[in-house]
């Protein structure tokens, strides 16, 4: 009779097991600010579809204070969510190129992330002119 | 030198089949010098404090791939892990997480080795050349395609490291997705399009969520995110391709 008796070890709070995964769920914890976002863009649309009193109802409301200190913590948290956005982008890709060479990960991010503010800006240029 | 050795405490999660329900943290005190690795720290209290105690190791250099564990709560090998970066405060040796523990520090691999027996670890050629059309010629630029995940030695860090893994143990995992891009990348190799079929599973790529700590944690500085990550690519262009050519594409 074998003697085996394999002992599996429960997963409960993996994530607080490593800070590397403590990292990793806050950047997926960015998704729901994001996911916030969508709907209070949204709460505008049908409000501008049901006509001007509405909207200016809704530009009201974001004009509160409170409204205002969402949107700075919901820019902090987008700022983190777009570096770690960019931060794995590397890891999607082949960073061997065909001739042979490699590509630096930072690099890569780093491109990322100066494409995303330079189209930000663009569009904020846009918005306002 | 007419030092006495420093002593360093060494607490090991020790499980014994036959008279523990669960795993117990066990105290050990072990001289060391600066030159020990954990290896032989557990090698000392073997032989001078305790004969039960189970553990795996082989080549004591980092090569063989036996001696994964997590030191200090890391997936780590224990002869390329110095008992001098964890004094004075000592440290804690587990088995590798995410894998059935078999006794002490000795893990159970089935799962590893069966899957990788189904992944093809090896070069099946292109095209059939007799002996005397000569070798099958590669460019240093073809060779640099798969050279780096060709560095993995089986040690299975990176499924400790995976909570993916963890918690569905379906998943082929990041070690075995990044030693199938290997010989998918070969330009040598024919057999793409069946280990393809192994990536596109949901245990395969498509069970990650890009944690990314199996690349923080290999000991030889393989990438497999990167080899699992760049396959999501494929194998969604492959599923997208086969509308426009009727039979997809190899990658």
């Amino acid at each position: 009779m074998s003697a085996r008796k394999p002992y599996i070890r429960s997963m409960d709070a993996w994530w607080l097991r490593d800070s590397f995964f403590v990292r990793y769920m806050l950047r997926e914890a960015t998704a729901l600010f994001v996911v916030a976002y969508a709907l209070v863009l949204l709460a505008g649309v049908v409000c501008l579809a049901r006509g001007p009193t509405a909207y200016q109802a809704w530009l009201r409301i974001l004009a509160t204070p409170w409204s205002i200190a969402l949107h700075v913590v919901l820019l902090l948290v987008f700022l983190y969510h777009t570096w770690s956005w960019f931060r794995i982008m590397p890891k999607t890709m082949s960073l061997i190129l065909p001739s042979g060479k490699h590509l630096s990960p930072a690099l890569v991010t780093t491109a990322g992330l100066l494409a995303a503010a330079l189209l930000c800006i663009g569009l904020f240029l846009a918005v306002r002119l | 030198m007419t030092d006495e050795p420093r002593k360093i405490r060494i607490d090991v999660l020790r499980y014994r089949p036959e008279q523990d329900k669960e795993p117990v943290w066990e105290e050990f005190t072990v001289p060391f010098t600066d030159d020990m690795s954990v290896l032989q720290g557990l090698q000392y209290i073997k032989d001078e404090l305790d004969g039960t105690l189970s553990f795996r190791w082989s080549c004591r250099m980092a090569i063989c791939g036996s001696c994964g564990m997590m030191i200090g709560g890391e997936p780590k090998l224990g002869c390329k892990t110095f008992l001098r970066d964890y004094y004075p405060y000592g440290l804690r040796v587990e088995p590798l997480a995410h894998f059935p523990i078999e006794r002490d520090l000795v893990v159970g691999v089935e799962d590893f080795i069966g899957k990788l027996e189904t992944i093809t670890p090896y070069l099946v050629p292109r095209e059939a050349r007799t002996l005397e059309e000569g070798e099958y010629l590669q460019t240093p630029a073809q060779l640099e395609q798969f050279l780096q995940f060709s560095s993995c030695i089986n040690c299975m860090l990176c499924y400790a490291a995976c909570p993916q893994y963890g918690l569905d143990p379906h998943f082929t995992g990041p070690g075995l997705l990044a030693l199938l891009h290997r010989y998918n990348a070969d330009s040598r190799d024919g057999a793409s399009a069946e280990r393809m079929q192994l990536v596109h599973a949901e245990e395969g790529v498509w069970s990650c969520t890009a944690v990314g700590y199996c690349s923080e944690v290999c000991p030889k500085g393989v990438d497999p995110a990167n080899a699992v990550n760049q396959n999501k690519t494929a194998s969604a262009m492959d599923y997208f391709l086969r509308f426009v050519a009727p039979k997809g594409t190899d990658k």
